[in-house]
């Protein structure tokens, strides 16, 4: 289910790692969490990111959830598709509703967070409560 | 059933649906020499009065309310309209009267603000009130600025506002209009605030709790004396929302347990009409130390004359072009005056009695996630309905094709899947019974045949709405 | 009367139930040092005739209904037809709650659709809500929204806005860290261009400009708008007196990025200042900035049209504080009721409305300004309020007017100091001709006195 490629964090964040580059979106947890996405507000490219800083929001019909980035570094690219199709979030949280891309300033940041298989374990634990 | 069309779908040119009487003054064309003017507003409708009659009848059956059945809505106090309230309000004297008359040609528009005025200080053990405020949120918004004009004064405004996670929206929402930062305080295990809690995040840099009582589970708040004294103690204040006060109508005051401003709503426990959303009414009620902040101007009397006072330099303004809402004001005295002190106490002692006769009667179908006695409302949840994979909406749109109105759902935000419930209580023994019944339907359903839940409503003016589509392409506006 | 429906047997029967001897015990849950031990002291219950009388005698003390009242300022006396009545008295409409179970409050929603298209119409704006509290607080909530656009908190507000919206203005920005400057007006009644280039730079976040603006004098809109989006600033048009909107150019046609203001005039009695309608429109690249409940097209599962509450997420219910605005309730039922009246009008009706509105005012603004020791102080071109000046007090001439059971106007001096002996007048299509030539004929009787 989860991709092992991916780092993960607690309020449900990836991001993979290529190069100098991340690219961020949100767990299959997360958007079944929400519901059916309705508006997914975007950063600017350009825009510096620290570590659990809000990136963006996303929106469902009733809920609205903040998306923290989860590592530092600059936006370099955001996924403009969300704007007219933010459905492809719900579709395709892993691949095709990626929501931003960062060039990664500190690599060592991603050793804060979990793998596919502690983030699956976090995951049973939310279950349990 | 069909479908109403739009007015502008059923407009043609050249109908008519009113007419004036012929220009009476020399008509001067060049008056519109030098200012912009509009052009023909195209696509505006045109029809005549009978079509508008039945456009508007017709939509009105499309409604759903409390003159047709039981509508429960938790936190809502969706009570009776008494018909004679609505007729006092349309006298003449008071509709036609111009907010800016001389206070000596509306004597007794002044003499009813300061009539309620005087009732609401009595039922709630508050000292003073104003109207200004158009319905609760506002009022919530003027108690937070009095709260912050009377620390300013002693020196310090201070940071937060501490809410209970159970508090209504508008509760944060009003408090960050008035420049202050929202922490909020967990309730424990028994549906209260935890004063554990309370005591740890209360400090100097805290100018006011917030607090719904009884709370929107229903439970009455039993330590809020000690809470006030908390919150006292650090010299901090206690705002009460007052949006639950049906439970407490002649049986205690908020004014005798530490509050020091409240809101109420005249639309909810004063059977003020809610029309479909609004007008409401959140008059604010203040402890005498905050009287000096409140909105101007204020009805003063002296013996039978009364007038409208600005002298009140501490004030913090005006909130309302006028002085709120007049008419629900005229509405909501009207209700007080008809029941009398033993009235309003048998409404609160019957509206906690329904409230129980539902709670009891359902609570073995429905979970209950807090088990603490409950005043006026309850809040059930879909737990043990999600395990046939039946939520909350599903119950919803079911009970409308049993022709009664759900209950408020998925709030309090710390109960998942939640169905408050509040009957008030001008509701008849048959209509709870209806709604008990068709409760329990439900729950049978949910077991045998979830369908009919998933696929309710059926018998409605529309089936079940497509909100993400709405929310997605937003169409909000008619075009041709 | 207590209007409960329970009888003993039933109030038994359920207490049975709970297991209760009695209600009382249901309210163990309050400890004891709490309740209140006694009765309240309000009056013994009425009956309905005795109801009846009381308002009865109550609005008899009110003298209203013996003058002729010229008083406006944002609040103005129409003709209303008999089907709004008739039809906002439904009980359909006026008991239900918000529209929150869509299938089950179609009725609402469709007026309330209908009547954010009509908004938009008459505003030349691309979105509507379903309604604020009233003008002033609309003006306030507008004022928030501009800066949450921009990020900016420099508002430029001018004498020229109804002096209570002003006030209210401040009231809900005082605790924001906003800078609210006031811009002076000149001769012509109008905003000071002047002044306003003075005032406005890359830190202002928006103008407002109410037209036809408290003097009743329209005002360049256009002119306004353009020099606020030349610096980046957002233009807010105010409309207190929404008849004027069936005649003058639309605020969306002369720039405006927000349009609010009062409906009041749409079918809305005097009501002694409430309740009546704020409205709020603007362009929709603003939509998510926008406060307030939104009526929205969508199809249910068989493809059929309906409307429900959409965007949900900018409110307080879900964003609780980071909401747009912290309003809930709001103003329903006066919507319908401008919903019915601007139906059954029409667009001739409304264009019809207000030209009367124009020709009857400036007629009568000619007469006075015709009476020997009557100026007009400004020279800008009015709707249906003017100022006038005379020689003697306001107050006197107020006084001698009233004994003719005509009350004249509301003087200027409480919100205005510099406008000596001045007045606001007000004239609709209600008032007939022969009303307006007396008025000028006791205005004269007393000056010349």
């Amino acid at each position: 289910m989860y991709p092992e490629d991916f780092s993960y964090t607690k309020d449900h964040e990836w991001v993979k790692v290529e190069g100098d580059t991340a690219t961020v979106g949100i767990t299959d947890f997360a958007q079944n969490q929400l519901g059916d996405v309705v508006f997914v507000e975007l950063p600017e490219p350009g825009d510096e990111l620290e570590a659990h800083q809000t990136l963006g929001v996303v929106e469902s019909v009733k809920a609205v959830s903040d998306i923290y980035s989860p590592i530092s570094g600059e936006v370099t690219e955001i996924n403009e598709g969300l704007n007219d199709d933010p459905e492809i979030l719900n579709q395709d949280p892993h691949g095709k509703g990626w929501i931003i891309k960062l060039k990664v300033k500190d690599e060592s940041e991603l050793e804060d967070l979990m793998t596919a298989s502690e983030y699956e374990k976090y995951l049973e634990g939310l279950e349990e409560e | 059933m069909i479908r109403e069309r739009l007015i502008f779908e059923i407009s043609d040119k050249g109908k008519k649906g009113f007419t004036f009487p012929e220009l009476d003054v020399p008509e001067k064309k060049n008056l519109t020499d030098s200012i912009p003017v509009r052009e023909d507003i195209k696509d505006f409708p045109q029809v005549s009065e009978l079509e508008v009659v039945r456009h508007f009848t017709r939509l009105s059956q499309a409604n759903y309310c409390i003159d047709k059945g039981i509508y429960p809505l938790g936190s809502c106090t969706m009570k009776y309209n008494p018909k004679i309230n609505e007729k006092v309000a349309q006298i003449e004297n008071f509709i036609s009267a111009h907010p800016s008359l001389d206070p000596k040609f509306c004597q007794g528009n002044l003499e009813i603000l300061s009539e309620l005025e005087d009732m609401l200080i009595e039922i709630t053990g508050m000292k003073a009130f104003t109207f200004q405020p158009a319905a609760g949120a506002q009022g919530e918004l003027v108690g937070m600025m009095l709260i912050r004009a009377c620390l300013e004064d002693r020196g310090d405004p201070r940071k937060f506002v501490l809410i209970p996670d159970s508090a209504h929206g508008t509760n944060p929402s009003s408090a960050h209009i008035c420049g202050y930062k929202v922490k909020e305080i967990k309730s424990n295990k028994s549906g209260t605030v935890d004063l554990e809690d309370l005591r740890k995040n209360m400090n100097k840099d805290v100018a006011a709790v917030m607090i719904t009582n009884p709370n929107t589970l229903g439970i009455f708040e039993c330590q809020i004396k000690e809470a006030a004294e908390i919150v006292h103690s650090q010299g901090g204040l206690v705002y009460m929302d007052g949006a639950n006060m049906n439970a407490l109508m002649g049986i205690c005051r908020p004014g005798d347990m530490g509050v020091d401003v409240i809101h109420l709503n005249l639309h909810k426990t004063f059977s003020t009409p809610h029309g479909g959303g609004g007008p409401g009414s959140g008059p604010v009620g203040v402890q005498k130390g905050l009287e000096p902040y409140l909105p101007i101007p204020r009805i003063k009397h002296k013996g039978s004359h009364f007038s409208l006072d600005e002298n009140y330099p501490k004030t913090i303004g005006r909130i309302h072009g006028f002085y709120g809402h007049f008419l629900v004001v005229v509405k909501a005295l009207a209700y007080i005056l008809s029941l009398g002190p033993d009235g309003l106490k048998e409404a609160s002692e019957t509206a906690v009695l329904n409230s129980n006769y539902i709670r009891k009667s359902l609570e073995k179908e429905y979970h209950l996630k807090y088990k603490a006695p409950t005043l006026h409302e309850c809040v059930f949840s879909d737990k043990y309905q999600k395990k046939h994979n039946i939520s909350n909406i599903d119950i919803a749109k079911r009970l409308i094709d049993l022709k009664v109105h759900p209950p408020t759902m998925s709030f309090p935000l710390i109960v998942h899947g939640a169905l408050m419930t509040e009957p008030t209580e001008t509701e008849s023994k048959a209509d709870l019974d209806l709604f008990i019944d068709a409760m329990k339907q439900i729950d049978r359903e949910a077991k045998e045949n979830p369908d009919v839940l998933k696929s309710a409503p059926q018998e409605s003016y529309v089936r079940r709405l497509d909100e993400t589509k709405a929310a997605r392409e937003p169409r909000l506006r008619w075009k041709p | 009367m207590s209007y409960i429906s329970l009888s003993q047997k039933d109030k038994k029967e359920m207490l049975k139930v709970i297991g209760a001897s009695s209600p009382q015990e249901l309210f163990d849950s309050i400890p004891d040092d709490i309740k209140l031990k006694r009765k309240l002291k309000i009056p013994k219950a009425k009956t309905e005739p005795e109801i009846m009388e009381y308002f009865n005698q109550m609005a008899h003390k009110n003298k209203n209904n013996e003058y002729i009242c010229f008083q406006g300022a944002g609040a103005y006396r129409h003709f209303i037809p008999a089907a709004v009545d008739y039809l906002s008295s439904r009980g359909e409409f006026v008991s239900p709650y918000t529209p929150y179970q869509a299938e089950v409050s179609q009725g609402t929603l469709q007026l309330i659709f209908e009547f954010q298209t009509l908004i938009c119409q008459l505003t030349g704006m691309e979105i509507s809500n379903a309604s604020l509290y009233d003008g002033a607080s609309g003006t306030a909530e507008a004022v928030l929204m501009a800066s949450r656009i921009n990020r900016k908190s420099k508002i430029l507000v001018p004498k020229t806005l109804h002096p209570h919206y002003r006030e209210v203005i401040k009231t809900y920005t005082k605790n924001l860290d906003m800078d609210i400057q006031e811009i002076k007006y000149d001769d012509s009644g109008q905003i000071s261009m002047t002044e306003l280039k003075k005032h406005l730079d890359k830190e202002t976040s928006a103008v407002l400009c109410q037209s036809p603006n408290y003097f009743g004098v329209i005002e360049n809109l256009d002119k306004i708008s353009s020099l606020a989006h030349e610096n980046k600033v957002l233009s807010i048009a105010v409309v207190t007196e929404a008849s004027s909107l069936g005649l003058l150019k639309p605020p969306g046609e002369q720039g405006a990025d927000i349009v609010t203001g009062e409906a009041q005039s749409f079918g809305i009695p005097l009501s002694f200042g409430g309740p009546y309608l704020g409205f709020m429109a603007c362009q929709k690249e603003f939509l998510r900035q926008f406060p307030g409940r939104i009526s929205g097209e969508t199809k249910d599962v068989n493809g059929n049209q309906g409307f429900v509450l959409t965007l949900s997420t900018r409110e307080q219910h879900i964003r609780r504080e980071r909401a747009t605005s912290n309003i809930c309730t709001n103003q329903a039922l006066c919507a319908l009721r401008a919903t019915i009246f601007l139906e059954l009008l029409g667009k001739n009706g409304l264009r019809q409305w207000s030209w009367q509105n124009l020709q009857k005012a400036n007629y009568a603004y000619d007469l006075l300004k015709g009476i020997k020791g009557v100026k007009s102080p400004f020279s800008g071109k009015v709707y249906n309020e003017f100022v006038i000046q005379t020689e003697k007090d306001w107050a006197d001439i107020e006084k001698g007017l009233m004994k003719k059971k005509i009350i004249p106007g509301i003087s200027l001096e409480k919100y205005y100091p510099e406008l000596k002996k001045c007045g606001l007048v007000c004239v609709t299509e209600v008032s007939q001709k022969q009303d307006l030539d007396r008025f000028a004929e006791q205005f004269k009787e007393i000056l010349s006195a």
